[in-house]
């Protein structure tokens, strides 16, 4: 049953990942996105991950794929040129992804780390339940908790910064008076 | 399932978003596939947390998922700046700062 609900899973996000790759409409692409992430969701339950996979669910295919459709609906439909920069590119991206894989593959499997044939040990009831979650992120990662609501507040402040457009109007209007 | 399925799986994701990043030119799709990037790194830790029966990946995870949020929010700001200012969305032809 656990096999299927991997498969199950490991085929929904391999697909989104390459439907995200391969749609040429880059809305479709984000939508590709949400059912990647969705499926990612269900994996990480299956590894017990609880608070992880409702974060992912509401974070990110929530509110960040909202961002996104947004953008792209905004921006239109990008088209792509037809002619290379690169001579061969599209065939030499996919050769360098492979043999990205087949490295990280053997880096993984030949390490041998005694624990990566089995399912782990047993854990004890609530791993990865909020509870748990709140109390290692708030007691030992404390640092790094604060540390991540500035980055996110400064990444807000950022994009108000860049994508703003009271700046245009204000530097048109010193362009005015200048004049 | 043992957790060597999950850590090649997560490594097939990881390879797939980083042939997006070189095939695809529009800086939109390549943000998605910087996303596929990230969570491939994400599934490879809630993994090892499952292995080493610790919440510590877990955590982990979770920052990542702040800085992919934060990294979505300045790229995605910074592809509207340049949608206004009326330049080519076009990873090849944005290369001003490339000296």
């Amino acid at each position: 049953m656990e096999a299927v609900a991997f498969f199950a899973g490991a085929i929904g996000a391999l697909g989104g990942a390459i439907a995200v790759v391969g749609l040429r409409n880059p809305f479709y692409s984000v939508l590709a996105l949400v059912v990647h992430l969705v499926s990612l969701a269900g994996l990480f339950l299956l590894l017990h991950a609880e608070f992880v996979a409702a974060a992912q669910v509401v974070v990110y295919a929530g509110a960040v794929m909202v961002l996104y459709v947004f953008v792209a609906a905004y921006v239109g439909g990008i088209q792509e040129p037809v002619w290379e920069p690169i001579p061969g590119q599209r065939l030499l991206a996919p050769l360098l992804g492979g043999a990205l894989f087949i490295e990280l593959s053997i880096a993984v499997l030949g390490s041998s780390l005694r624990a990566l044939g089995d399912e782990g040990p047993t854990i004890p009831a609530g791993f990865g339940s909020p509870e748990q979650i709140g109390t290692v992120l708030l007691e030992r990662f404390l640092i790094g908790f604060e540390a991540a609501s500035m980055l996110l507040l400064l990444a807000a402040v950022g994009a108000v910064v860049l994508a703003g457009r009271k700046r245009e109007g204000e530097e048109a209007a010193s362009e005015e008076a200048t004049s | 399932m043992a957790v060597e399925w999950y850590l090649v799986l997560s490594a097939l994701l990881f390879a797939v978003g980083a042939g997006g990043v070189l095939i695809r030119r529009s800086p939109l799709v390549i943000l998605l596939c910087l996303e596929l990037m990230l969570n491939a790194g994400n599934l490879a830790l809630v993994a090892f947390s499952r292995m080493l029966g610790n919440a510590d990946g877990q955590v982990f995870a979770l920052v990542v998922m702040v800085v992919a949020a934060c990294e979505v929010v300045v790229g995605l700001g910074l592809i509207v700046a340049i949608y206004r200012r009326r330049l080519p969305l076009n990873v090849d032809e944005l290369r001003g700062l490339r000296g």
